[in-house]
């Protein structure tokens, strides 16, 4: 039996990524990048410690952070390490373990994050 | 290791001589905007874990002008991504076909950018709702 590939897993991971930034991406940077620090539109307070806590205790709002930093940088990391031998960086093992490396740590860090933040 | 050493053409800068290629460096390189996003949301979600001061900390970086400005350049960026990824969208698609007929590339980029907008409106609300 032939060794199967595993890009597809990784493929699917980048589609995602690429089609929630694609969808909600500006919105975001929009919200918490800009508009709440700013004060503008929002209150300056809107992000205070009780809000971004009952946040992520929401079982949705617990998914929702979860998915925009895991399939975010899952993503990023593709894309990245597929571009690299375009600007002649070779594509192997050292590459390979930072642009899935750092999505991989992200993800558990996250979820860990989100779990012991408690239900 | 063997001594075999093969030229290798450096080619620094080709993208820069073909404004396709421009196109397709600035497009590939918004992964670096969505992932520096990603990384500060995942610093404040890990501030958000330690309590209420080191969520302070985090919102005060937020802030300063400098993260305002980083932020900016990420909102331009990642519209850049939303852009494209739906431009892109009719040749990564397997066809689709709607009563025996193929969706045109404008149906395909168009439904997409309208269901980014949908879905963007959708963000700005409810955080807007949430965030009272």
């Amino acid at each position: 039996m032939s060794k199967r590939s595993n890009e597809p897993i990784f493929w699917l991971l980048f589609g995602a990524g690429g089609m929630f930034s694609a969808l909600i991406g500006p919105a975001l940077v929009i919200v918490t990048g800009l508009a709440v620090p700013l004060g503008v539109v929002f209150a300056p307070d809107a992000l205070r410690y009780e809000h971004a806590h009952a946040l992520a205790q929401h079982w949705l709002g617990k998914g929702f952070l979860f998915l925009v930093v895991s399939l975010f940088l899952w993503h990023a990391g593709h894309r990245i390490f597929h571009s690299l031998h375009d600007f002649g960086i070779h594509a192997g093992g050292v590459a390979r373990a930072v642009c899935y490396g750092v999505p991989a740590a992200a993800t558990v860090l996250a979820a860990a994050a989100l779990l012991s933040i408690g239900f | 290791m063997t001594a075999r050493r093969p030229y290798k053409r450096p080619m620094p800068g080709w993208w820069r001589k073909n404004p396709y290629f421009v196109e397709y460096v600035v497009h590939e390189a918004t992964a670096c905007f969505v992932a520096a996003y990603a990384l500060v949301f995942l610093a404040g979600l890990l501030c958000l874990v330690q309590g209420e001061e080191a969520w302070a900390a985090w919102l005060a970086v937020l802030r300063s002008p400098w993260s305002i400005v980083a932020h900016l350049v990420m909102l331009v960026a990642m519209g850049y991504h939303s852009y494209t990824w739906f431009k892109i969208m009719p040749k990564t698609l397997p066809p689709v076909v709607v009563r025996g007929q193929r969706l045109s590339p404008g149906a395909i980029t168009g439904g997409g950018l309208f269901a980014a907008l949908a879905a963007s409106l959708l963000v700005l609300g409810l955080a807007w709702g949430v965030l009272q």
